[in-house]
């Protein structure tokens, strides 16, 4: 296993640099930096910290239970969560097909979540760097400054991330943790005053929609050599598929592409995930290790999310959207779709497309039918697989004869995305921070290209822990010979050698 | 060439999630649009939105999630000795929430299970890093470590149920949900 950078040949001559917690993510993490005296970089590490322990504890509970258990993963994605069980224990009650009313409730509902969840992300929690600059004065870099600066920015952001909640609200009951969706379809469709509540600001979304893709493809014309450089590296990539290879976040079967953008596999039923992706365990991280079982544990990293789902696709099934992928694909000779920066082009492009879906579905007259539940030949396990806002997301149970989970297994998005992270944000370090005196501004380069991943570290920590996000340095005949710090302001703060 | 002075001092908070799952963060950004006139009577120290990585001198510390190691101890210590008042934001940070379902089992078993015997695993072993903050035997509710003012129950609490906290400590009352604010799903 010898990724550059990621282990120092003598970490103990070396000095210490953390950034903990990583902060404007979601969930907790922290990223160590090995320096030596003249501030080469020899290791830079982001950690997850914190561990659950979830896949244990289930064991032992009614099925019935999992999909309003597992949301507790995460309070940013749950619908991600709520569904990936309810498909994965679809299959184990032997479900082939939905209703019509519960498979449009249910795509309701993640649509829904796509929406709220990349703009938060991209509003809430990026666009202080964007807007404001990679190392600009830490005390406007926030949503605060944002509202200040961009006030119109900022609104439409806090109401798309609403309109979103609300879909949900209706869909699952409570804006957060709610109850909809259940093993077989869904508990509730929308009354006709719910969907004549939703439809009124629907075309208002799709136009905010709109302009925060504008607002995306600005910046990047705009700082057009730093944005395609920043972080950049090369990776194959996965996401779900629908038949007819278009984009489908909901379901779909796996499409994998190596490096060179040659595909490894394609529409693989992901109820044997098993056969192409193989996880690995690393001392220092609570999060595993994913990887393509037919390329290895070094070859064989990927990435997931809007940037692969975007660029993988063969097309976008709703026509806004669809044109701005071509616009995308396009941009710089394809510059733009290799960039880690071109994750929120991507992430901005999908929200669009969420926006539409909504649209379409909000004008389905299934949405207000009343056949909510299928039953099926019972099965003894079952897989659910879902695009989740930051990607693919795996669910996997086994249920006794007493209706009890006996075993389960999570694949988060954001640990598929643990080693390309890793990466870039070595690729950071490497540009920016090699040879430097380090600063609080390009400390924040390295959680700048860690937000473009949009890392749900919170739910990344499934296994039994939590994740702080730290950056550590070390010296070269292997001694930490100091540490920079921040302090309880976030200024960085020389400390003492430590032993 | 006065600056010109704030008016009102603004109420200084700090949030952080410890062994939480950011839903009770989100329940509080589902005050949707009152955000944008809060920010005139409220500042943020540490909080997931902001790039303060240690809590300073506040009015209101706000946490979600109860402990599952000791860094999450430290944080929590950090709130309360900085805080003027803390509050308990939900189930985990009340009684621990659902990761405390794994308070009945052996840490050692659970994570050797999922880091060692799990079968999907290339090679295991179980994360040791001295970077990685060591986990505690149970997770624990914040109550048991620090004193705590007031409690918000729920999973997470409505955001009306945080709203109605922050605009009576804002108007100087001593907050209470009062009926239908009181959840606890
Ligand atoms: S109380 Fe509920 S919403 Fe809040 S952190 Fe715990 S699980 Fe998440």
């Amino acid at each position: 296993m010898t990724f550059a950078l990621e282990t120092a040949k003598s970490p103990e001559t070396l000095r210490r640099v953390a950034i903990d917690p990583v902060s404007r993510v979601e969930g907790h993490g922290k990223v160590t930096i090995l320096l030596d005296d003249n501030n080469k970089v020899h290791q830079v590490r982001l950690h997850i910290v914190e561990f659950r322990g979830f896949e244990k504890f289930i064991q032992g509970r009614p099925y019935w239970e999992v999909p309003v258990m597992v949301q507790r993963l995460c309070g940013i994605c749950p619908v991600s969560h709520h569904l990936a069980a309810s498909k994965a224990l679809d299959m184990m009650l032997g479900i082939k097909q939905l209703t019509p009313t519960a498979d449009k409730i249910r795509r309701l509902m993640h649509a829904g979540q796509m929406l709220q969840s990349h703009a938060l992300h991209f509003f809430h929690l990026a666009s202080p760097d964007l807007l404001f600059g990679f190392g600009s004065d830490m005390a406007k870099r926030n949503i605060v400054g944002v509202v200040a600066a961009h006030p119109e920015v900022a609104k439409k952001g806090v109401l798309l991330r609403k309109y979103g909640q609300e879909v949900i609200r209706m869909t699952a009951g409570k804006r957060v943790h709610g109850t909809g969706s259940v093993p077989g379809g869904v508990n509730k469709s929308l009354s006709a005053e719910e969907r004549a509540e939703l439809q009124k600001d629907i075309y208002q979304m799709v136009a905010w929609s709109r302009d925060a893709v504008a607002i995306i493809r600005g910046l990047f014309e705009q700082n057009l050599t730093q944005y395609n450089a920043f972080g950049r590296f090369r990776s194959a990539g996965m996401c779900l598929v629908g038949a007819d290879g278009a984009m489908d976040l909901y379901h779909g079967g796996l499409r994998a592409r190596d490096i060179d953008g040659k595909t490894l596999f394609d529409h693989f039923d992901y109820s044997r995930y098993w056969d192409v992706i193989g996880e690995d365990v690393k001392p220092w991280s609570y999060m595993k290790f994913p990887f393509f079982k037919s390329l290895g544990t070094e070859d064989g990293s990927y990435r997931v999310g809007p940037l692969s789902r975007v660029t993988m696709c063969d097309h976008i099934p709703t026509p806004l959207a669809d044109k701005e992928r071509e616009a995308f694909l396009a941009f710089d000779g394809g510059s733009a779709a290799g960039a880690t920066l071109g994750y929120h082009w991507a992430r901005m492009i999908e929200m669009l497309h969420s926006a539409e879906t909504i649209k379409d579905l909000l004008h389905d007259d299934d949405i207000v039918g009343h056949d909510l539940m299928a039953t099926g030949q019972r099965q003894e396990r079952g897989v659910g697989v879902i695009e989740a806002p930051r990607g693919t997301l795996i669910h996997h149970y086994r249920v006794d004869e007493n209706d009890q989970v006996i075993r389960a297994n999570l694949i988060v998005s954001t640990t598929h995305n643990n080693q390309a992270m890793n990466t870039a944000v070595r690729e950071v370090a490497m540009q920016y921070l090699d040879g430097v005196e380090i600063t609080e501004g390009l400390l924040n380069h390295i959680e700048i290209a860690i937000r473009a991943f949009d890392p749900c570290l919170s739910c990344a920590t499934h296994a039994l822990g939590q994740m702080p996000l730290e950056i550590a340095i070390v010296g070269a005949d292997g001694t930490v010979i100091d540490e920079a710090m921040r302090d309880h302001r976030g200024l960085i703060r020389e400390l003492p050698d430590h032993a | 060439m006065n600056a010109p002075a704030p008016a009102v001092k603004k109420l200084r908070v700090a949030t952080t999630s410890l062994a939480g799952c950011f839903g009770c963060h989100m329940s509080f950004l589902d005050i949707d649009e009152r955000i944008i006139p809060l920010l005139d009577l409220i500042e943020f120290d540490r909080s997931p939105l902001t790039d303060i990585k240690h809590c300073g001198p506040c009015d209101l510390g706000i946490i979600e999630g109860g402990l599952c190691n000791a860094e999450n101890v430290h944080v929590l210590r950090e709130f309360r000795k900085n805080c003027k008042f803390l509050v308990a934001m939900g189930a985990c940070a009340i009684n621990g929430g659902l990761p405390a379902q794994r308070n009945h089992l052996d840490l050692r078993d659970v994570l050797e299970e999922v880091y060692q015997t799990e079968a999907g695993l290339s090679h295991g072993g179980i994360p040791n890093d001295p970077e990685l903050p060591l986990p505690l035997n149970q997770v624990h509710p914040i109550h048991e470590v620090v004193k705590i003012d007031y409690f918000l129950p729920g999973c997470p609490p409505p955001a009306d149920a945080i709203w109605k906290l922050l605009t009576d400590l804002l108007a100087g009352r001593t907050p209470s949900l009062g009926h239908g604010l009181m959840h606890y799903d």
